[in-house]
C-alpha cells in the first residue's frame, strides 16, 4: 500500500528503536494539502517539509519546553495526543510542555488538519523531532561532563551522570543547539518504555471547556472589539438589486454598512445590535434569484445525467462472470456539517497588517486566499488557529473569516468579532456532497464472489481555500473572484471514490469513478468524503450476496478477507458482539455488521450492531453497537476511543436522519427543525469500542473510521430485522413504515 | 435598566430590556460558558438556570428576568474548585469539541437540584431539547450520572458512618 508518509524499517532496538526511513512511491493531489510531492530530505511525517528540529521543539532557560505544530484542535484531542508524543520522547513531565497550534507567522505549515493525518504529519515530526533534541540535549552534557554519552542517563527533563552529576535541559541549552535539521535516524522509544504515549491521560482542553474558561474563537474579547454580522443571499447567484444601508446607519448602536457588490455587513458596538442590524439590513434587500437547483425529488438521477469525467480506478479480472446477482442503486443526500457552534473568526487591520484569528482547518492557505481576496502580499496576513465548535470538515469557518477580514479592513486598528447566524450556516455551507453507487456483483456456485462491479458520481470533495474563489465574499464582492476549478482528488484516497475500491479479495473487479465537474450545490470536504457511501453500498451488497446463498455474514466477509489486521478487528468485533450467539428476542431485532479500512490505507474498523424495528411507525432503536478498531501505535486509548464513539454517533445520525433540502431556487433545510439530527432519544442503549494495540507500529489515522462500517451496519439490520433492503439515504422511519406496509 | 442576580451578584444591566439574555451575558458582563448555538431555542447551547429552572438565554428577552436569579456554568464551580457536575464530565472525559457540554450541564444541574433521584430515563428524557453535533452523547450520560450519585444527599447511615 502507498503511504502518504515514509514507510519506516526498524533497525536496531536496544531499549530504544532505531528507525531509518524510506521513501515511498509517487504521491497525488492529497486532502491535506502536502505530501503530494516526492519527498524533500528523506524525514517523516512533516519533518520532511520542516526539517529544523527547533521549529517544532523550543527549549527555554527553565528548561520548559514549547511544542509547536501547524495542525489544529478540532475538539478530536489533538492537543493532548502531541503532547504525549512530546514527552514521551523528551523525557519531560507533562506539566513542563506547552503547545503552539497552527499559526502562519509561529509554526510549520502542515496543509490542513483534515483527512486523520494529523498523527501521522505531525504526531510522527514531533516524536522524531524531540527523540532527537533529547539526544542533542544528552550529547551536549556528555561534552560538559567529559562523559561519553552512552554512559548517561535521562530522566524527568535531566540528564544524569554515573558520579551523581546531573544537568537540566534548561542549563544544557545554549543558542542554537536544537537550530539544527533532524537527522536520518531516530532513537525512538520502545513502546515497553512508554510512561506517557499509550496511556489514557486527560485531555488538556477540557477542564477550560466545562468550567466556562475562554475556549473558542467565539470566547476572544480583545480590549476595543465591535461585532460585525453579514447578510447574505437568498440563493447561490442571487445578485442584489437594492438595500437601504441608510435606515440601519441610523440605528442606534451601528458603526458601519458596508456594501460591496452582493457582500453586505453590518459592524455595531454591541454583538445584538449587530444582529437586529443584519436583521433590519436584511429586510430591505431586493435580490435577482435564479432557479438554478435540480429536482430534489430525483437527486440521483440528477447526478448521473450531469457531465462527467470518468476514470476505471480498478479492474481485475474478466467482468461478467455469472451467479446470483444483487445489485442496487445507493445515493446520499447533501448533509451539512452542521457544527452546534455557528463559525466565527475575529480580524484586526493595524497598519496595513492583518491579524485573524479562525477555526479554519488550514491557516496558511486561508491566509493566501484571504491576502488574494484583499489584494494584499501574503506577508501582510497572519492567520491564527483558535478553536471553533467540531466542524467535520471543510464548514463556514474560511467564509466566516474572509467576512470578518473585510468588515476590519472597513473600521482599521478596531477589532471585529463576526459570527455566523444558524441560518446562514446551514444554507451556504459547503455540504458533503450528495452521491450515488451503482453496484452489481454475484455470487458464484461455490459461494465465492465471482463478479463486482461498482460505480460512484460525486462531485468535488475538496473546495477548500487555497483560491479565493472559494470564500463566499470573494465571490459576492463587486470586483468577485470567478469559482475555483473543482478538485478531484487522486486514489489511492481519492475524494468521491474514497473507499470506492473493495478490500475484499475478488477475483473479477471493475470499479469506475464519475468525477463530476459542475454541481450547482456547493459541496466539498466532509468527515470520511466519499467512503461513507461507498463503504455503506460495498457492505450492503456483500450482506445481499451472503444471505442470499445462505452464508452468514461475518463469515462470508472472513472468506474473502486476506489481510489479517482486517480479519481481527471484524472478528473482534464479532466475538466481543457474540455475533454466532446472537438470538432475536423479537421479530422486531435485527444484527448488522460492516467493516472498512479507512482510504485502504489508515484504521481498520468493524462495527457490529443489534437494532429494533418500531413497526408500527418504522422507528429505529439502536439497541447495542460493538466497534474494533486498530489505528497502529495507540497514543491516547481514551481520545481514540472518544473519536469513534463520535464517529458511530454522527454516522447513525447521517444513516437514520439526515437530508439537505432545497427547491429548485433555494436551500431549504436552513435550521435543526428542517434538518433533523439524532437527539437523546434516539441514542444507542450501549455503544462499546474495543482497542486493538500495536506497539511499535506506526500511526493511523482513525478519527473516520467508524462512519462508513456503521451507517452499513445499522442498514444491514434493519434489513435484517425488516426484511426489506434500503438503497436511499437517510433510512427514516417514513420509508421504513412504507416499505414494510407495502 | 434591569436588575439580576447572576452567580450570586446583583448586576445592572445596561442592555436595552429587549436584549436576550445570552448576549447579555457572553457581551455584556463576560461570561463564555452560556453558547450561541441557533438563537431559535433549537439546540440548548446556550442554557443556563433561572430561578432553578433550566431555559434557553437565546430566547429569554432580559426584561422578563428583573430581580431574578440566573446561574450559568461558572457559578457551579471554577477550574481551580470544580463543582460536582464538572468534575464528573472532567473524570469521564465527556466532551468533544465541547462546544455544547455547557448547555447539557446547567439542564442536568438543574435537574439534579430539583430531584436527586432523577432516573436514568428522566435524565435522558430532559435532555431531549439539547443537540450534540461530535456525538458525544454516552458520555454525557454517563458524566451526569456520576454527578448524580456524588450530589445525591447521602442516607443517614452513610452520613454517621463518615
Ligand atoms: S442557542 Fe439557544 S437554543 Fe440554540
Ligand atoms: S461535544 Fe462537540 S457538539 Fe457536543
Amino acid at each position: 500500500m502507498m503511504q502518504a508518509v515514509s514507510r519506516r524499517s526498524v533497525l536496531a532496538g536496544a531499549g530504544a528503536l532505531i528507525v531509518a526511513f524510506r521513501l515511498s512511491g509517487t504521491h497525488a493531489q492529497t486532502e491535506t494539502g502536502t505530501g503530494g510531492s516526492p519527498s524533500k530530505h528523506g524525514l517523516p511525517g512533516s519533518l520532511d517539509d520542516t526539517p529544523r528540529i527547533d521549529a517544532w521543539i523550543r527549549i527555554d532557560a527553565s528548561g520548559a519546553a514549547t511544542i509547536l505544530t501547524g495542525k489544529a484542535e478540532l475538539g478530536q484531542g489533538l492537543k493532548t495526543a502531541l503532547l504525549q508524543v512530546a514527552a514521551e520522547e523528551l523525557k519531560l513531565p507533562l506539566e513542563r510542555l506547552s503547545l503552539v497550534t497552527a499559526d502562519t507567522a509561529r509554526t510549520p505549515n502542515e496543509g490542513y488538519t483534515a483527512a486523520s493525518h494529523s498523527m501521522q504529519d505531525s504526531g510522527t515530526a514531533i516524536r522524531n523531532a524531540a527523540a532527537q533534541a533529547r539526544e542533542l540535549l544528552r550529547d551536549e552534557a556528555a561534552r560538559r561532563l567529559g562523559m561519553s554519552a552512552a554512559s548517561l542517563q535521562v530522566r524527568g527533563g535531566e540528564v544524569f551522570g554515573t558520579d551523581g552529576k546531573r544537568l537540566g535541559y534548561g542549563e544544557l541549552v545554549r543558542d542554537q543547539l536544537l537550530s539544527v535539521d533532524a537527522g536520518q535516524t531516530s532513537r525512538l522509544t520502545s513502546p515497553a518504555d512508554f510512561a506517557v504515549m499509550s496511556r489514557p491521560v486527560p485531555r488538556v482542553d477540557i477542564p477550560a471547556k466545562v468550567t466556562g474558561g475562554a475556549a473558542y474563537v467565539h470566547d476572544l474579547r480583545p480590549e476595543g472589539m465591535l461585532h460585525g454580522r453579514v447578510v447574505r443571499p437568498p440563493s447561490y447567484g442571487a445578485t442584489l438589486r437594492d438595500c437601504d444601508v441608510a435606515r440601519v446607519e441610523r440605528m442606534a448602536g451601528i458603526v458601519k454598512v458596508v456594501r460591496d457588490g452582493n457582500f453586505l455587513g453590518v459592524i455595531a458596538e454591541r454583538e445584538w445590535a449587530a444582529v437586529q442590524g443584519m436583521r433590519t439590513l436584511a429586510a430591505t434587500t431586493n435580490w435577482i434569484e435564479r432557479e438554478a437547483l435540480p429536482d430534489e425529488a430525483d437527486l440521483p438521477a440528477a447526478l448521473m445525467n450531469l457531465p462527467s469525467r470518468d476514470t476505471t480506478i480498478h479492474g481485475t479480472g474478466n467482468p461478467g462472470a455469472p451467479g446470483i446477482l444483487v445489485e442496487g442503486t445507493f445515493s446520499r443526500p447533501y448533509l451539512t456539517h452542521g457544527s452546534i457552534g455557528p463559525s466565527c473568526a475575529l480580524a484586526q487591520l493595524e497598519e496595513g497588517k492583518l491579524t485573524l484569528w479562525t477555526h479554519t482547518q488550514g491557516v496558511f492557505f486561508l491566509r493566501d486566499a484571504i491576502a488574494g481576496m484583499l489584494r494584499m502580499p501574503a506577508e501582510n496576513v497572519r492567520c491564527v488557529h483558535a478553536e471553533g465548535a467540531g466542524c467535520y470538515g471543510h464548514n463556514g469557518a474560511d467564509d466566516v473569516a474572509a467576512d470578518a477580514a473585510i468588515l476590519a479592513v472597513a473600521v482599521p486598528g478596531r477589532p471585529v468579532r463576526v459570527q455566523l447566524m444558524r441560518e446562514q450556516e446551514h444554507a451556504w455551507d459547503p455540504f458533503g456532497p450528495g452521491m450515488v453507487v451503482k453496484l452489481k456483483a454475484t455470487v458464484g456456485a461455490d459461494g465465492a464472489i465471482a463478479d463486482w462491479h461498482h460505480e460512484v458520481w460525486s462531485q468535488s470533495h475538496m473546495m477548500r481555500p487555497g483560491p479565493p474563489g472559494t470564500l463566499i465574499a470573494a465571490r459576492l464582492k463587486s470586483d468577485p473572484f470567478p469559482p475555483a476549478p473543482p478538485v478531484a482528488l487522486a486514489q489511492p484516497e481519492g475524494g468521491g471514490d474514497r473507499n470506492a475500491i473493495p478490500l475484499y479479495a475478488i477475483a473479477n473487479c471493475r470499479v469506475v469513478s464519475h468525477f463530476v465537474p459542475d454541481m450547482p450545490l456547493r459541496g466539498s470536504s466532509m468527515r470520511s468524503l466519499g467512503a461513507y457511501l461507498n463503504v455503506f453500498s460495498i457492505e450492503a451488497v456483500l450482506d445481499e450476496l451472503a444471505v442470499r446463498s445462505n452464508q452468514d455474514p461475518v463469515a462470508f466477509r472472513l472468506r474473502h478477507m486476506e489481510d489479517p489486521r482486517a480479519r481481527a478487528v471484524i472478528e473482534s468485533a464479532a466475538s466481543r458482539f457474540g455475533w454466532t450467539a446472537r438470538v432475536k428476542s423479537s421479530e422486531n431485532i435485527g444484527f448488522g455488521i460492516g467493516f472498512a479500512r479507512y482510504k485502504n490505507l489508515e484504521a481498520w474498523c468493524a462495527v457490529a450492531v443489534e437494532v429494533e424495528v418500531i413497526r408500527l411507525n418504522g422507528a429505529v432503536r439502536v439497541r447495542r453497537v460493538v466497534a474494533a478498531v486498530d489505528t497502529g501505535q495507540i497514543v491516547n486509548p481514551d481520545g481514540v476511543r472518544n473519536q469513534i464513539e463520535g464517529g458511530i454517533l454522527q454516522a447513525t445520525s447521517w444513516t437514520l436522519f439526515e437530508r439537505v433540502t432545497f427547491d429548485r431556487t433555494r436551500v431549504t433545510s436552513v435550521d435543526w427543525s428542517a434538518y433533523p439530527i439524532v437527539r437523546f432519544d434516539s441514542v444507542p442503549g450501549t455503544v462499546e469500542v474495543h482497542l486493538v494495540d500495536r506497539p511499535g507500529d506506526a500511526f493511523y489515522g482513525v478519527a473516520e473510521a467508524a462512519q462508513g462500517p456503521t451507517g452499513a451496519a445499522l442498514a444491514n439490520a434493519i434489513r435484517d430485522a425488516t426484511g426489506v433492503r434500503f438503497y436511499q439515504l437517510p433510512i427514516t422511519p417514513a420509508r421504513i413504515k412504507k416499505a414494510m406496509d407495502a | 435598566m434591569t436588575t439580576l442576580i447572576v452567580n450570586g451578584d446583583s448586576r445592572t444591566i445596561e442592555a436595552s430590556p429587549d436584549t436576550p439574555l445570552l448576549y447579555v451575558l457572553r457581551d455584556e458582563l463576560g461570561l463564555n460558558a452560556a453558547k450561541f448555538g441557533c438563537g431559535l431555542g433549537q439546540c440548548g447551547a446556550c442554557t443556563v438556570i433561572v430561578d432553578g429552572k433550566a431555559v434557553f438565554s437565546c430566547v429569554t428577552p432580559v426584561m422578563v428576568l428583573e430581580g431574578r436569579t440566573v446561574t450559568t456554568l461558572e457559578g457551579i464551580g471554577s477550574r481551580d474548585a470544580p463543582g460536582p457536575m464538572q468534575r464528573a464530565f472532567i473524570a469521564e472525559q465527556a466532551a468533544q469539541c465541547g462546544y455544547c457540554i455547557p448547555g447539557m450541564m446547567m439542564r442536568a444541574q438543574a435537574l439534579l437540584n430539583r430531584d436527586p433521584h432523577a432516573t436514568d430515563e428522566s435524565i435522558e428524557a430532559e435532555l431531549q431539547p439539547h443537540l450534540c453535533r461530535c456525538g458525544t452523547h454516552m458520555r454525557i450520560l454517563r458524566a451526569i450520572r456520576r454527578a448524580a450519585e456524588e450530589m445525591r444527599p447521602k442516607t443517614v447511615e452513610a452520613r454517621t458512618a463518615r
